[in-house]
């Protein structure tokens, strides 16, 4: 089929072409899935050596690395990097990867638009990272771009910056058009949506969320350039523009964001527990109802975001209530999440110990979430280390943490090899103390009055920033550790089984052989 | 065996945690849990914030025993067999319920610590708060006094030589506090020159955006004398994490000695502009008020960081028309980080700076400005 | 490939074509809906008040019969100048008890120190924002650009009337002006 929209009557079935050209060429989904999970790699890498800066710079009171103008745009790219390089990128990658082989399809449903959406991204990220290189800095301003900071007093390097983010949104929703269509229209006969893995389900959604919410973004950062250069005042309040509607606009965009990077991974974790736990998912349906009404509450509650921006008390009591609804639906998944572990037959490989970490650290960045979004006491919580604390621990061992363990749990069915299980446990212990000597300490520095995005502090704060700090460094290094494990995994490794796992379901490893070959399901598959 | 030897890898994280968290209590230095705060409404939220943390903490031992107790008994290793049970409707309806529930019992108290938080009318002193990047500027509405307030001298000096722990209060002091009554409603309103900042005092449980064309009110009912310090909480540009807030809370009468002394030396400063200058004088002035003001952007070698903040030393502004010049330092250039100075600065002051910059830097015009023309200008 | 499938493969790229088109739709009609975000969250702040700008009515439309003498509402005058503006600017009277309903004025006050003509915008701003929905001007500088000759000084009246249906908690409102420079840069 990949061939039939493609080239008709050359005949790929024999495998890919060789050398370069079969990278920038390729149409194969799982090439461009290769390719973004290794872009996504990189940019992890890239923003974590910011992340390192970041921390190195904080170890002690006072400044001695950066100067507090690059400390602001190491903390902006950062973030930039890791929302839109490292973990959407991987998710899509996964997206490609996995979900043709888990619907029976032989490919993407729109394979030349899948090889666009890929190779957009490493220009929008080399130009992004060039402003750093440009007279007056890179973009400084946080990766909420809050106006006028980020327009009226920006740099000049901004202009790049919107363009890039143009780029990036125009990659992600080409890529979800790409899913949406894969999944209405490619389903092997009998595979209903019922009966879809939820990694599949929550993609679909999470599909949904990106056309809705990139373009809103664009139009955002559209209106930064007319404003900055145009003559218009969206957000200048000299013009009768509004600054604050400039957040309101950014965060209708950012709060479905948050669970754009946070939906997939549900999937993945509700792949995992049931294969490790030899036990079918409880719940099935609750959680795909759950992940809707999740992504529908999303639209609703993004000015929990602003709560001390000066709203009227009405919108701040709405904004509240909605907020803390949020927690019923994301509640429900992990207390079926758990039940599918109660009275199961569980072994606990790398992919499950990453899956048990994803659900007790997720959980926990959920319970300081619903702190945050108590609208009196986020006075006190509002743009502190709490936040920071917060988003990282629903980010990295939520969202991180699931790709690690889709990569542990669907890499022998990709290259035919076993992951090192010792290296793969090592890995996830030297992740799992790391990361939370990285953010557990950063609740106390945001309770005790610590402001986040500040290159110095007060020196009461000093104690919690330097161990912070090392958990910070020997997290970074546990990555490059995991660099290792990738690599060596791909060289080679024990030959993995067609099932890979004892408990695992699903077309991809129930129906193909591992590695799985280069065309999958050119006959559509069974379904039971 | 082999079950033990990984439950115990599985809680060291989280034995690790606990004991740092416990050690902790033997030091009085670093804080663990928010402040109580000394202003009726930060109490409040303390005990909001209390209630919420113990739900949480409460909700997440019943969850993880669960999880625990099941990784340690329901594993294959300990000849567990699967069950095969996968649906309950009762139990999903169960526990949509119980957190509704939950949510309901914050909600109520949450609502009426917000209705009070956003009450901020019948005060009995108003004070202006004005975010300029970065310090802040505060008018006591109807008491005729106003001020600038920044990050002090010997701060100045422990950050440009890295030495932390040199002063007493880094980065929380600044050259002019803010002195309110006690046992008063203070009502603040705030507002910006230029970008948008957020005033935070952790004591006072005050955080509100300073926004740019828009005024936001906030409050607090101070019920224990002392100094209070926080700083600017929403990125501000290049020196966000340098721009404290102290406040002192005193007592009524000693409030009113303060405000009867603040418009005294403002009276004072307006007088010594109508007299005449000596050059000595005004750049021995100038530089303190240049490395106290100007130096955060344009260096203290008047170089700048171009093309964001332009160099001084042969600028055209700074060796052109005197009248240019006081005129930028004055009112500011709309759209750059150049702030209007004449509401931040004394007739002295600026006449001072400008003298300064013309004079320094490798700038030779050998003009100097008197305060009085200054005066006149304003 | 056999012919077969190419046909099926083919069949359902038909379908997808028009999918496509739909879902190609969506981020643009989203797109759109970006900038439509603007006026939309003016319309909203009418409603709401939500960003504390006030409203305009005629004078003839106030009906002075509707005047609440029995509650006295307190309002506060504030005044800035924005960077880049060489004006002096503040409120003639900082403060003023008021009737729900009746219309007063008020009177600001603005001096220019520049050796030329130089042009402003006065930005309204009213706190607490619940408030900004009943507080109504029927005569206002903040309506239209101002400009100032050289070393001008100008009384800029203000007419307002705050609505008798004004939330019954709010017995204190606040009234900001910010005098912003026009020329966005000189």
């Amino acid at each position: 089929m990949t061939t039939a929209t493609t080239h008709e009557g050359d005949h790929h079935d024999h495998g890919p072409a060789t050398g370069l050209m079969r990278w920038v060429t390729t149409t194969n989904h799982k090439d461009i899935g290769t390719l973004y999970l290794w872009l996504s790699f990189i940019m992890l890498l890239t923003g974590g050596a910011m992340a390192m800066v970041i921390r190195a710079e904080l170890f002690q009171p006072g400044l001695q690395l950066v100067e507090p103008q690059f400390f602001n745009s190491m903390t902006t790219m950062h973030g930039l990097i890791m929302v839109f390089g490292a973990i959407m990128p991987a998710f899509v990658g996964l997206a490609n990867w996995l979900i043709p082989m888990m619907i029976g399809a032989p490919d993407m449903a729109l394979p030349r638009m899948n090889n666009w959406s890929f190779w957009i991204l490493p220009f929008a990220f080399t130009m992004l990272a060039s402003t750093l290189f440009m007279e007056g800095g890179g973009p400084a301003f946080g990766w909420t771009f809050y106006a006028p900071l980020s327009t009226t007093f920006a740099p000049d390097s901004t202009d790049f910056f919107i363009f890039a983010v143009h780029m990036m949104g125009i990659s992600s929703v080409m890529g979800a058009i790409n899913v949406i269509a894969t999944i209405l229209n490619m389903r092997a006969p009998g595979m209903t949506l019922m009966k879809m893995p939820l990694f599949v389900w929550t993609w679909l959604i999470t599909a949904y969320l990106l056309i809705a919410v990139m373009p809103v973004l664009a139009g955002a950062v559209t209106m930064m350039l007319t404003d900055r250069h145009f003559g218009t005042s969206f957000f200048d309040a000299a013009g009768g523009g509004d600054p604050v509607m400039f957040q309101h606009v950014f965060w209708f965009f950012g709060h479905p964001e948050v669970y754009i990077m946070i939906l997939p991974a549900f999937g993945i974790i509700s792949a995992i527990i049931p294969t490790f736990a030899r036990k079918p998912l409880f719940g099935y349906s609750s959680m795909v109802y759950a992940s809707a009404s999740i992504a529908i509450l999303s639209f609703m509650v993004w000015a929990h975001h602003m709560f001390t921006v000066g709203m009227p008390v009405a919108g701040e009591l709405y904004f509240m209530y909605a907020t803390v609804m949020i927690s019923v639906p994301t509640g429900v998944k992990i207390f079926n999440w758990v039940t599918t572990m109660w009275r199961g037959s569980m072994t606990f490989e790398t992919p499950m110990l990453f899956a048990i970490g994803f659900v007790v650290m997720f959980t926990i960045g959920g319970f300081s979430g619903l702190m945050l979004g108590v609208a009196p006491v986020d006075t006190q919580y509002h743009d502190t280390y709490f936040v920071v604390a917060h988003f990282h621990y629903v980010l990295v061992t939520g969202a991180l943490y699931s790709i690690i363990a889709a990569f542990y749990y669907w890499v022998p069915k990709w290259t035919g090899h076993m992951y090192d299980e010792t290296l793969g446990k090592i890995h996830f212990w030297w992740s799992t103390i790391a990361v939370n000597v990285l953010f557990f300490p950063q609740h106390f520095l945001g309770l005790a009055g610590m402001p986040r995005r500040i290159p110095d502090y007060s020196v009461q704060f000093s104690e919690f920033n330097m161990i912070s700090s090392l958990g910070g460094f020997a997290f970074g290094l546990a990555q490059v550790f995991f660099l290792y494990i990738v690599i060596k995994t791909i060289k080679g490794g024990e030959k993995a089984t067609d099932i890979v796992w004892e408990g695992a379901t699903g077309l991809e490893f129930e129906q193909l052989a591992s590695p799985a070959p280069y065309h999958s399901f050119n006959t559509a598959p069974e379904i039971k | 065996m082999v079950f033990k030897r990984l439950s115990r890898r599985l809680f060291a994280p989280v034995t690790a945690m606990l004991s740092i968290f416990f050690s902790s209590f033997a030091h009085a230095e670093y804080v663990l849990n928010m402040t109580k705060g000394v202003s009726t409404i930060s109490n409040d939220i303390y005990d909001l914030h209390m209630l919420v943390m113990w739900i949480c903490f409460v909700v997440g031992i019943i969850v993880f025993s669960v999880m625990a107790y099941s990784i340690m008994t329901h594993r294959k290793s300990k000849g567990a067999v699967a069950s095969n049970f996968h649906e309950s409707t009762t139990v999903e309806i169960i526990w949509t319920l119980v957190p509704l529930a939950i949510l309901i019992a914050i909600a109520v108290p949450a609502t009426a610590t917000l209705l009070d938080l956003e009450d901020s009318s019948k005060s009995d002193v108003s004070i202006q708060v004005t975010g300029i990047q970065w310090k802040w500027r505060y008018k006591y509405l109807g008491e005729d006094v106003e001020f600038i307030s920044s990050l002090s001298e010997e701060n100045r000096d422990a950050v440009s030589a890295s030495s932390p722990n040199s002063v007493e209060h880094y980065l929380r002091d600044v050259d002019k506090r803010i002195v309110v009554p006690v046992n008063k409603k203070i009502e603040f309103l705030f507002t910006s020159d230029d970008v948008i900042h957020a005033w935070w005092v952790p004591e006072l449980a005050v955080k509100q955006d300073t926004v740019p064309g828009f005024i936001n009110t906030s409050w607090a009912y101070i019920e224990k004398p002392g100094i209070y310090r926080g700083q600017c909480a929403e990125l501000c540009g290049k020196d966000h994490g340098f721009m404290p807030i102290v406040v002192e809370a005193v007592t009524m009468p000693e409030y009113q000695k303060w405000l009867v002394a603040m418009r005294g030396e403002q009276a004072a400063l307006a007088a010594s502009s109508d007299k005449e200058w000596t050059q000595a004088e005004l750049m021995a002035k100038g530089e303190s008020v240049y490395k106290a003001t100007c130096a955060a952007c344009h260096g203290a070698t008047g170089a700048g960081i171009p093309p964001v903040f332009p160099a001084l030393a042969k600028s055209p502004v700074a060796t052109g028309d005197v009248k240019g010049h006081i005129n930028i330092v004055m009112n500011g250039k709309t759209g750059t980080a150049m702030q209007a100075f004449k509401t931040q600065l004394s007739d002295v002051d600026l006449a001072a700076v400008i003298t300064f910059e013309r004079n320094s830097f490798g700038n030779t015009v050998g003009d100097l400005v008197q305060p009085s023309t200054i005066k006149s200008l304003r | 490939m056999s012919e077969q499938k190419t046909e099926q493969s083919a069949d359902k790229k038909s379908i997808t074509s028009k999918k496509l088109f739909k879902l190609v739709m969506i981020p643009v009609f989203m797109f759109g809906f970006g900038f439509a975000l603007v006026p939309l969250y003016d319309v909203f702040c009418n409603v709401t008040g939500l960003n504390g700008k006030t409203g305009r009515v005629e004078a003839a439309m106030v009906d002075q019969r509707e005047v609440d003498v029995s509650r006295t509402i307190k309002v506060k005058f504030l005044a800035n100048t924005g960077t880049g503006l060489p004006w002096q600017f503040k409120p003639v009277v900082t403060e003023m008890e008021v009737h729900p309903g009746q219309i007063y004025e008020a009177m600001y006050q603005v001096s220019s120190s520049a050796d030329k003509v130089t042009v402003g915008q006065a930005v309204p701003s009213v706190s607490p924002t619940e408030a900004s929905l009943h507080f109504n001007k029927t005569e206002c500088f903040c309506f239209s650009q101002q400009e100032l000759a050289a070393n001008e000084t100008r009384d800029m009246p203000l007419r307002f009337v705050i609505n008798h249906k004004i939330p019954k908690e709010i017995a204190e409102v606040t009234l900001s002006y910010t005098f912003f420079n026009i020329e966005k840069s000189m």
